[in-house]
């Protein structure tokens, strides 16, 4: 390992959102002619560290240091200019323009004033090609590009940057497997180039086949950095979670008897290439977990479930009959009685302008209305209880519910399907962002309407969640159901192990029940 | 697959106003009694220039995914001020062309400065200027009067070499000096990116706020040399009300009946073109074929939503049901 000094250098960085630290007095070196690994759960850090390397946000606090200078981005646009690309997990390219435009948006070519497209051209096609990507033709629009090419388009735009520090964020979640492999060899001839890569990633393979160096990184800190290959999956999978485990949630009752007939039931579930033959049941009194890494179809299977997916194939039971559902509000009607609490509260669970009463009674109207008429005391009446049953804490019913604190709008968001008194109740990540007390009374909610009969289905990325709430869990891995872990062997273990399709073989990670 | 492929495939919602309004303007010369004259062309040309020039102001804001209802009002402005400052010795009329060019620019600049600096909404922005241009066009005429150098109307309204209408070589040389050196800077892509993806161009280190700027400006610019057009169709100025509103609901109707989405980021200022020219063709299809005129705006509605719902077929093949809210 040559001991040059470091082409870019973090030191004692920190950074907090409203109160959340995401990043505290973290410390990084990255060489050139190497690729550093950034390893974490999710929420580790890893995000907001590589946003502060890209000037998207700024420091609280801590020094950037580059060639030996110290630096400061105001932004991306100024990261750029330094030498410090970035591949985002969320795509950063233009949909309605063409490739060879969004190789070159950051500083076109010009020419008589104007954009030189021959120049243009012959730099995408360039790009394209030192991304191992010469088949992507330069005039095609990007939106006709599947996910897989996209991305390679966009290795391609960072390369047209030339960068000298080339981040990659979760760069091949979305590659085939035939596109990881040229990038792999990309990547390879970038380092022996010069560059200094960093290299983001929940795949330990890809880790373990790229890297020269990893940091692991755990609830905002930088735990451990150490020379790639030194360490087992095992060891590095304990450097993630490593954190103290605490007891918030309620007893679990015992297991819901195997023969008692399950209410929510799906068959080879299938969709667009996201979702591949899941099967799964949910019986009555049961919380079923969904785990795995963000983003390997957990929202798509309950976007699948409430009927709001187009062209799914497989199965879906109710109470053991086939159902098609095709839409919310009939997955919402009495014959199926399904709830789904969205992942985003903000867009897709409430009406933030309006009030926290009008709010309420939106997944429910039907219930408290007579010939198409609101019913006034009877919404009232309903409202009371809820707010009172889930401890809703507001100035009133008739404030605006983005008026709330985020626990207690989230609280609005489940009560509010609560008014219409489900069955099967769809969990989207449903304590993200959210206090710990707040938290702990929901895990209460859940346990309380499992004991009165409902069914929940619990996606979850808090893996402490789903070992503390859940009777049975499902990983998902790349959309499809890769483990299932039933009682004891809910560990952190088997979780992260399966997550990660590999096998950390923890004491309890050893049966797939399949 | 070779290039040209991806530029029809690029160019496609601008050709398909094209040939949208070639199919009507061939059906109505072979109607017309007189059939295919230079007069016949003039007259439907000068009918349309101002459409034209107007939808293609309205092209540009919308490119940015922004709109702007105020370009019917900045229309009418300038014709009021052309008619009282394009006249005189050949130096006044000259300084007054440019004069009414300014105004229409710094219109467009107000617009896209309250928009940018003022983080409000393009629709309510554009109200609001758009009343107050009014307000001022009224004040200017409150009553229809003024008058306008007939040489220079006459000459870009008549016909060059007896044949050509000049108002169409206008609108050529105008898309030939604005919109094309515009479409292919930095600028220009810079609008399309923004309205395209306005957090991807952010990201992206674009020119967010010059694009916008200068689209909204360009667009005030666009719009005077209508106004311009419609002092020298008139002879004088009005401050009429309903003709701006007209003006510029119709500019929306052309532009998305030339392909320009609505949502930003495609389209063109030559498909807006098209588009209006096939808009006014409506009128004159009604006139061949001995329909009562009252009908009019009955067509102009259909061929719209016909135009709408051709944009909204790929709502069909959405998979996930959630992308119809995105």
């Amino acid at each position: 390992m040559p001991l040059n000094e470091p082409l870019f250098r973090m030191e004692g960085v920190s950074k907090s959102y409203g109160g959340v630290r995401a990043l505290e007095d973290a410390d990084l070196d990255v060489r050139a002619g190497r690729i550093h690994a950034i390893l974490g759960e999710n929420g580790a850090g890893k995000s907001t560290l590589i946003k502060i390397m890209a000037g998207v946000v700024a420091p609280d606090q801590g020094r950037m240091i580059l060639d030996g200078r110290e630096i400061s981005f105001p932004s991306p646009a100024a990261a750029n200019a330094a030498g410090i690309v970035c591949i985002f997990q969320e795509l950063s390219l233009i949909p309605d323009l063409s490739v060879a435009d969004n190789i070159v948006i950051s500083n076109p070519p010009r020419r008589f004033g104007g954009i030189d497209r021959r120049e243009q051209r012959r730099i995408a096609a360039d790009a394209l090609a030192r991304a191992g990507a010469s088949d992507i033709h330069p005039l095609a629009l990007v939106k006709d590009l599947s996910l897989s090419r996209r991305q390679l388009v966009e290795i391609a735009k960072a390369l047209a940057r030339r960068p000298r520090v080339l981040i990659l964020d979760e760069a091949t979640s979305a590659l085939t497997a035939a596109d990881v492999s040229n990038i792999f060899v990309v990547l390879k001839r970038l380092r022996s180039e010069g560059l200094a890569l960093l290299y983001i990633s929940h795949r330990m393979h890809e880790i373990a086949e790229l890297a020269d160096d990893c940091s692991v990184f755990r609830n905002g800190r930088k735990v451990a950095t150490y020379p790639a290959g030194s360490k087992t999956n095992a060891e590095v999978v304990e450097l993630m979670i490593g954190r103290e485990y605490k007891n918030v949630f309620p007893p679990k009752p015992p297991p819901v008897p195997a023969d008692r007939p399950p209410v929510l039931e799906c068959r080879k579930l299938s969709w667009s290439g996201r979702l591949h033959e899941i099967s799964l049941t949910v019986r009555p009194g049961e919380i079923v977990g969904l785990g795995g890494l963000d983003g390997q179809g957990q929202r798509e299977l309950m976007l699948a479930l409430f009927g709001v997916l187009r062209g799914t194939t497989g199965e879906i039971l109710i109470d053991g009959k086939p159902t098609s559902i095709a839409s919310p509000s009939q997955a919402k009607s009495d014959a199926i009685g399904m709830a789904l609490i969205p992942e985003d509260r903000k867009t897709e669970g409430l009406m933030l302008p309006m009030t926290v009463r009008d709010n309420l009674s939106f997944a429910a109207l039907e219930r408290i209305s007579r010939h198409g008429v609101i019913d006034g005391a009877r919404e009232q009446a309903m409202i009371e209880d809820m707010v009172r049953a889930l401890a809703i804490r507001s100035a009133g019913v008739d404030i605006p519910v983005g008026a709330l604190s985020g626990g207690n709008q989230q609280k609005v968001v489940i009560a509010k399907w609560l008014m219409n008194r489900p069955r099967i109740i769809l969990l989207n990540d449903p304590t993200r962002g959210i206090d710990v007390g707040t938290k702990q009374e929901l895990y209460v909610l859940f346990r309380r309407l499992t004991a009165e009969g409902a069914a929940i289905l619990f996606y979850s990325t808090d893996y402490d969640e789903l070992i503390g709430c859940c009777d049975r869990v499902l990983v998902l891995y790349d959309g499809a159901v890769k483990r299932e872990l039933v009682g004891d062997e809910i560990t952190e273990h088997a979780l992260i192990a399966s997550a990660l399709d590999i096998d950390a073989a923890g004491p309890a990670a050893k049966a797939v029940h399949s | 697959m070779s290039d040209w492929r991806f530029r029809l495939a690029d160019n496609r919602s601008t050709l398909l106003a094209v040939a949208i309004f070639v199919v009507m303007f061939i059906l109505y010369i072979s109607n017309h009694p007189a059939g295919l004259t230079a007069n016949v062309v003039q007259t439907a040309s000068n009918k349309a220039v101002l459409l034209a020039f107007v939808a293609m102001a309205q092209a540009l804001v919308v490119i940015t995914a922004g709109i702007d209802l105020s370009v019917g009002m900045i229309f009418v402005l300038t014709n009021c001020l052309a008619s009282w400052l394009v006249v005189g010795t050949p130096l006044e009329v000259g300084f007054g062309v440019l004069a009414v060019l300014a105004t229409g620019a710094a219109c467009g600049a107000i617009n896209g400065a309250i928009v940018i600096f003022g983080r409000l909404q393009p629709i309510v922005t554009t109200i609001a200027t758009g009343a107050i241009y009014f307000g001022i066009a009224l004040a200017l005429r409150p009553f229809p009067g003024g008058s306008v150098d007939e040489t220079l109307a006459d000459a870009l309204t008549g016909r060059v070499f007896g044949l050509v209408p000049a108002s169409l070589l206008v609108l050529v040389a105008v898309v030939a000096m604005i919109w094309i050196p515009y479409s292919r800077s930095v600028t220009g892509r810079a609008a399309y990116a923004t309205g395209s993806s306005e957090a991807a161009a952010y990201m992206s280190g674009v020119p967010i706020r010059r694009a916008k700027f200068v689209a909204y400006t360009l667009s005030g610019l666009l719009a005077a040399i209508g106004g311009l057009f419609l002092t020298f169709f008139t002879y004088t100025g009005d401050a009429a009300y309903a003709s701006g509103n007209a003006y510029t609901l119709f500019s929306i109707a052309a532009v998305v009946l030339g392909g320009v989405s609505l949502f930003g980021g495609r389209g063109s200022a030559i498909g807006a073109i098209f588009g209006a020219l096939a808009f006014r063709t409506i009128g004159d299809l009604l006139f061949v074929f001995d329909f009562d005129p009252l009908w009019q705006p009955l067509f102009q509605g259909l061929v719209l939503l016909f135009a709408v719902s051709v944009g909204a077929v790929a709502l069909f093949r959405v998979r996930n049901r959630l992308d119809w809210f995105a």
